[in-house]
């Protein structure tokens, strides 16, 4: 088991592209770190560089103390998921799990029961003596990680793991990652561009744009106190609404009526021409089923209702808007950086799944402005961010989690 | 599909089979044809006889033959051996290494094995006569190199791409040295690429015809192919076609035994299973 600590990183290829970007981020021993991001961020190129399969170009990779850059990755002690699983289809599950420890020259009887021990961890009793060909996606995955597990590697990688799995088995899996990287308490790092995974999985996400740090946070941290525009909109799905607004004297105007800050924010976000106001889907609610004393800590408006989706459980209406052209421009190039595309502008909300609002009809709405972040479009700073507040979320996650291991620990130490 | 359907693509199927493999019928039909028979206007010889047969293996071409036969396995097998180990490491760098002039290399292949043979048959003649290579072993492994290596590397290429490069490198973080991903990953998994190129390279050496009969002189080295020419008949004014046909039938029985035995390692799909299914 080893921390992980990374110094001003930088990767460069050929052609001079920087993926990724005076990297510089702290992964304590045990912790589990999530590296997410839209496709092309550079989060994988920085796992392989952890893992020594992708050359440093400059910057300092630190493992349990040792710089490492100029290791191979044999030496590092490091073990890896693939995304792909990478097994070896010529080989036995039993020999597949038990490579790493034949390249390490350990005697039989030590293999067999190493490997015996993690296949019972990972439920691959039965399948020992079959060959990759003949497994599911699942169980693929899981002699993936029994190879992984087999010896004792400082840390475990994963790349994007559960991409290749249908959605059902892949929340199986997540799970049962969360439940043996707490079990082992082993330094792991795991990357991923499904921020399910990330929310669920993580005790601090490492959000990356452009081979660049954006922000290092508790998953909660991230989704209540967001750096900046890129990170609200990353995280959350449906993804945080962004109505453009101007700002004057503490209210801001936006397409759905006036909105009052409160003196501190209005403070800090002063007087401007243009802001971003982001609105989470679940701050809204169909205003007749809101409680009459929350009524007055928010704003209601009335708009028209383009499209309900109701999910059983939910229900989102998607509310256009007009906006001026500048904001839609900087809306649409938000979008095209998320990986999505947004072809007009729109609110989605998140209503009570009882609501009787239908689609085509006008509607009155309420949202919570309590929670409401404000951005700066320009640099995408948020004006409104309560670095307190966030601190302590992640310090909060980083005590609930320290609790979590130990329980884990007792019981395994019971069962055992 | 209809019964008519099938009917059709049977008898289609069946045309091209008996189109092919005519010739080599016509070739065993005339090997059990006694000389007398050869011309007899029929198909089928009017009594088979094995007497071809007993004329190659023991009776006055035996020493024609039987050497050729023993030179024609031992340098085609050397020729083969050699070309797919040097072929796997070429093919390997060619693959995963990024090296200045791996362009001009695999050209130079490409333009070695289609360099026509009967050109520079003449010079090497003479240049093996003068540093004493002519009419041995080693006399034709060297050219059979040069029509086997080019095509092992181009093929063996093929194959090493088609491997996915992550096993390597999940090879590597497991420990594996950069030789050891090679040999304990890499190679196994590239069997029935080797086994395919190695039955294209022996093919090839095997069925040398120029090469045989230019650089040899004697049975000390002299292949089949070459050794089938100087068959001559019972006198100047009969031709050899029976013992010809005779050992062209026995001369084929290898390379076909070759493939059956190899068949079974030249499995499709052999890397299912490694990569996402």
């Amino acid at each position: 088991m080893a921390a992980i600590e990374m110094n001003h990183i930088v990767k460069r290829y050929g052609d001079g592209y920087p993926a990724v970007n005076d990297v510089s981020l702290d992964i304590a021993d045990g912790e589990f770190m999530i590296l997410v991001g839209p496709s092309g961020c550079g989060k994988s190129t920085l796992l392989r560089m952890i893992v020594g399969l992708e050359d440093i170009t400059s910057g300092d990779m630190v493992i349990g103390g040792t710089r490492v850059n100029d290791k191979a990755p044999r030496e590092r002690n490091l073990s890896m998921v693939f995304q792909n699983y990478a097994l070896y289809p010529h080989l036995t599950v039993y020999e597949n799990i038990a490579f790493p420890l034949r390249l390490a020259k350990v005697p039989d009887a030590e293999v067999r029961a190493k490997v015996e021990q993690s296949a019972s961890i990972l439920e691959l009793h039965e399948h020992l003596q079959r060959k990759p060909a003949n497994l599911s996606g699942g169980q693929r995955q899981r002699v993936a990680m029994g190879r992984a597990i087999v010896r004792d590697a400082d840390a475990f990688l994963f790349d994007e793991p559960l991409s290749n799995l249908d959605a059902k088995l892949r929340g199986q899996m997540r799970a049962e990652i969360a439940r043996l990287q707490r079990r082992l308490g082993i330094t792991t790092v795991y990357v991923t561009h499904d921020q399910t995974e990330a929310m669920t999985l993580g005790d601090r996400v490492c959000v990356l744009r452009k081979g660049v740090v954006q922000q290092v946070a508790s998953p909660r941290e991230l989704y209540e106190q967001p750096a900046n525009l890129f990170v609200a909109g990353f995280i959350g799905s449906p993804p945080m609404n962004f109505l453009p607004a101007s700002a004057a004297n503490g209210k801001l105007d936006t397409p759905f009526g006036p909105i009052t800050l409160d003196e501190s924010r209005a403070a800090r976000v002063g007087d401007r021409d243009l802001v971003l106001v982001g609105v989470r889907p679940e701050m809204f609610e169909d205003a007749s089923l809101v409680d009459e004393a929350l009524l007055d800590r928010g704003a209601r408006f009335s708009a028209q209702v383009d499209v309900t989706e109701w999910l059983g459980d939910s229900q989102y209406a998607y509310l256009p808007y007009e906006s001026s052209p500048e904001a839609a421009a900087k809306l649409k190039e938000l979008a095209r950086e998320l990986d999505g595309d947004q072809l007009r502008t729109q609110a989605i909300v998140s209503i009570d799944s009882a609501s009787r609002i239908r689609e085509g009809s006008e509607a009155e709405f309420w949202f919570d402005t309590r929670r409401i972040h404000v951005f700066d479009p320009q640099s995408g700073e948020n004006l409104t961010r309560d670095e307190a507040a966030g601190a302590e979320l992640t310090r909060q996650a980083g005590e609930d989690r320290r609790a979590q291991v130990e329980r884990a620990r007792a019981r395994a130490t019971v069962s055992a | 599909m209809s019964t008519r359907e099938k009917v059709g693509w049977g008898v289609g199927g069946l045309l091209i089979v008996a189109y092919c493999l005519f010739p080599i019928a016509w070739i065993v039909s005339l090997s059990f044809k006694s000389s007398s028979d050869i011309s007899n206007g029929s198909f089928l010889p009017t009594v088979a006889t094995n007497e071809n047969y007993a004329q190659i293996l023991t009776g006055d071409a035996a020493e024609l033959f039987l050497p050729a036969l023993r030179n024609s396995f031992g340098i085609c097998l050397i020729a083969t051996a050699i070309a797919c180990l040097l072929a796997m490491f070429a093919a390997y760098a060619i693959a995963r290494l990024d090296f200045p002039g791996k362009k001009l290399i695999l050209s130079t292949a490409l333009a070695v094995a289609i360099f026509p043979v009967i050109s520079i048959v003449t010079p090497l003649f003479n240049l093996w006569r003068e540093i004493g290579l002519y009419d041995t072993w080693l006399g034709l492994i060297l050219p059979y190199l040069s029509l086997t290596l080019p095509i092992s590397i181009w093929t063996l290429s093929a194959f090493f791409r088609e491997i996915p490069w992550e096993m390597e490198q999940a090879a590597q973080v497991d420990g594996a040295t950069p030789w050891q991903a090679f040999r304990k990953v890499i190679v196994p998994l590239a069997a029935p690429g080797v086994f395919t190129t190695a039955i294209i390279a022996f093919f090839l050496a095997w069925n040398d015809f120029v090469y045989g009969i230019s650089l040899t002189s004697t049975s000390a080295s002299r292949p089949v192919p070459a050794a089938l020419g100087l068959f001559t008949g019972a006198s100047q004014f009969e031709s050899p076609t029976g013992p010809i046909a005779a050992a062209a039938v026995l001369v084929t029985i290898p390379v076909v035994v070759l493939v059956l035995i190899f068949q079974r390692r030249i499995v499709a799909g052999l890397t299912n299973g490694a990569v996402k299914g």
